[in-house]
């Protein structure tokens, strides 16, 4: 394994983000924000939503966040990079077997919806006090549960990344991504679907609905989440899973 | 001797068109329909032994299949079979030792749009494992090569695309590879350009380095290759040096008269003329003479029509080519 090029790989994604950190900002930080505002300060503060709400509203928001931004940071630039321009090619012309050259993207999406979710924490606290109660039992299990978070997002954009041409990028946000946020357990907790059975066992398939009760469990554990071991097993599984097709997918992509 | 390159009986069929990486879909190949997928015959048995320190082109019209060995021999396209190697290394078993010995120029310029001129450089020198001041001291010297010092801080996506051109030459050169591939690099250059181009290959060359390159580009094959394969619907149809792939051609001049209106036994005296090996009657007024000289046949052929009462009008005199070659062999000029 030649560390020396993953490290030079992933010394120029850096050096692209530190570029463009301003929209990246904004990008990954903005929506989110309106969103605690609107929901967590209009909503609660005028009566229409109960004070708890807020705390169990930012695990949700921590997870989108996150997951848009291991998405967007892995799956855009791979989709722009395979295009008509090919610029991946001198990454996959490097001295590294090419499946480190998709391992490490996921390495840098990783970090980035790492750094973006630990981020939306103080910054919501921000918006939300008084009345914001964060209980973090176990920071270590907390952190898994980040990481494996930050894993499916960057492994999902890479398998995304891979699958999609540039004409679909938007269908690839209003059908995918869309939906996987609204029946992600991410603005109302699994419990909430009690009512509906059907639905309720449809989203399991979703793991953005693990996203949100992990961190739900591991943040705000006075509010009904799934069994923790099962999130961390299903995390751990999508994580495998999507990192496996977005390598195959990567190789089929990147040789002729 | 060990080659620089070396390919054995290598195939390539492609399923669907052919990807951006092997330059776009072939025009005009020998399509077939297999079921419900149409199989492209992109390659079809190639067997190549490329010298080291040789500058070696493979000369082809658009569609031949010169991309897709380049595709190959880079890593970049998978082999339907066959198997070929850069120096000892297996370009499909050792992919990363053959990929630490090559530098590539794309057909199309294929840089990292959101670094600089001088950050492509120096990033693709980190891929490569050369030291910090290794590096910088590289890009300054190949910028400054290569004229686009000016331009180094600056993003490249708004080079024009002779400065593209340059600065992926410039790239492939930076890890200074024992073997560099340069697909068509002078399309779409200025003339000026492209005599710096020849001047930095040649230069390149004479540090022992390999070079295989596609094109074509007559010129650029007669002046700047010291060994020559000409492929055509994947096949290599003949292999040498300019100079003996020219000598190989029957009669290698060809002339191309024009007449008034001539007899048909101005033909027959046409071909009893010495050192003429085919006389083709174009046209009305015009005939065609292969032949193994140019010049000195004329009196001759003037003599002969005025004996016939026939006035020489016009004359064309081409000396042995690539081009007549090509035509020679396929039939079909290279530029069709």
């Amino acid at each position: 394994m030649n560390w020396k090029a993953f490290f030079a790989l992933l010394g120029r994604d850096a050096h692209v983000a530190r570029r463009n950190v301003v929209p990246l900002i904004l990008q990954t930080f903005l929506q989110p924000l309106l969103f605690v505002f609107i929901f967590g300060r209009v909503m609660v503060g005028s009566g229409y939503m109960p004070a708890a709400y807020k705390s169990l509203l930012l695990p949700g928001i921590m997870a989108i966040s996150m997951v848009f931004t291991g998405v967007w940071a892995v799956a855009m630039p791979l989709i722009a990079e395979f295009q008509f321009t090919r610029e991946i090619e001198d990454r996959l012309l490097a001295p590294i077997d090419i499946s480190w050259v998709a391992i490490e993207k996921v390495v840098a999406g990783l970090i980035q919806a790492v750094v973006a979710g630990l981020l939306v924490i103080p910054l919501a606290w921000i918006i939300l006090r008084p009345g914001l109660e964060l209980h973090i039992a176990s920071p270590l299990l907390f952190f898994c549960v980040t990481l494996l978070v930050a894993g499916f997002s960057s492994c999902g954009g890479l398998a995304l990344g891979c699958s999609v041409n540039q004409q679909h990028i938007g269908l690839m946000f209003s059908m995918v991504m869309t939906p996987m946020i609204f029946f992600g357990c991410t603005y109302y907790p699994w419990s909430a679907l009690a009512k509906f059975p059907i639905l309720a066992k449809i989203v399991l398939i979703n793991p953005l609905v693990y996203a949100s009760e992990g961190l739900r469990a591991t943040l705000v554990p006075q509010f009904p989440h799934l069994w923790l071991p099962a999130v961390l097993v299903a995390l751990t599984v999508f994580d495998i899973l999507l990192l496996f097709v977005g390598l195959r997918q990567f190789r089929n992509k990147a040789v002729s | 001797m060990n080659s620089a390159i070396r390919t054995r009986e290598l195939r390539k069929v492609y399923n669907s068109p052919p990807p951006a990486a092997a330059g776009g879909a072939p025009a005009g190949m020998g399509k077939r329909s297999k079921g419900p997928k149409a199989e492209i015959k992109a390659l079809d048995g190639i067997d190549l032994d490329v010298a080291p320190g040789q500058i070696f082109g493979l000369l082809g019209p658009n569609g031949a299949g010169k991309s897709t060995t380049v595709g190959i021999l880079t890593t970049r396209v998978r082999p339907t079979s066959g198997s070929a190697w850069i120096g000892e290394y297996d370009v499909w078993r050792d992919q990363t030792a053959a990929k630490r010995r090559i530098g590539v120029v794309a057909q199309r310029p294929n840089l990292d749009f959101s670094l600089t001129a001088r950050e492509i450089l120096t990033f693709h020198g980190a891929y490569f494992g050369l030291s910090s001041q290794e590096r910088s001291e590289r890009a300054t010297t190949l910028l400054e090569r290569f004229k686009l010092t000016d331009r180094a801080d600056q993003l490249v996506r708004g080079f024009s695309g002779g400065m593209m051109q340059r600065m992926s030459i410039a790239r492939a050169m930076m890890h200074d590879p024992q073997v560099l591939f340069l697909d068509e690099p002078s399309v779409g250059l200025d003339p000026q350009t492209r005599l710096l181009l020849w001047e930095i290959i040649r230069e390149y060359n004479q540090k022992g380095r390999t070079i295989l390159l596609t094109t074509h580009n007559m010129e650029e094959a007669d002046t700047l290759c010291q060994q020559l394969a000409i492929i055509d619907h994947g096949k290599i149809i003949a292999q040498g040096t300019p100079e003996e792939l020219k000598a190989s051609i029957p009669g290698g001049y060809l002339l191309r008269l024009r007449f008034g209106r001539y007899p048909a036994e101005l033909l027959e005296r046409l071909g009893v003329l010495s050192g003429v090996t085919e006389v083709r009657a174009v046209g009305e007024n015009g005939v065609d003479v292969y032949a193994g000289r140019g010049g000195s046949l004329i009196p001759e052929i003037v003599n002969a029509a005025a004996a016939l009462g026939v006035e020489l009008s016009d004359v064309h005199i081409s000396e042995p080519s690539l081009e007549n070659l090509f035509l020679h062999h396929t039939g079909r000029s290279l530029r069709e």
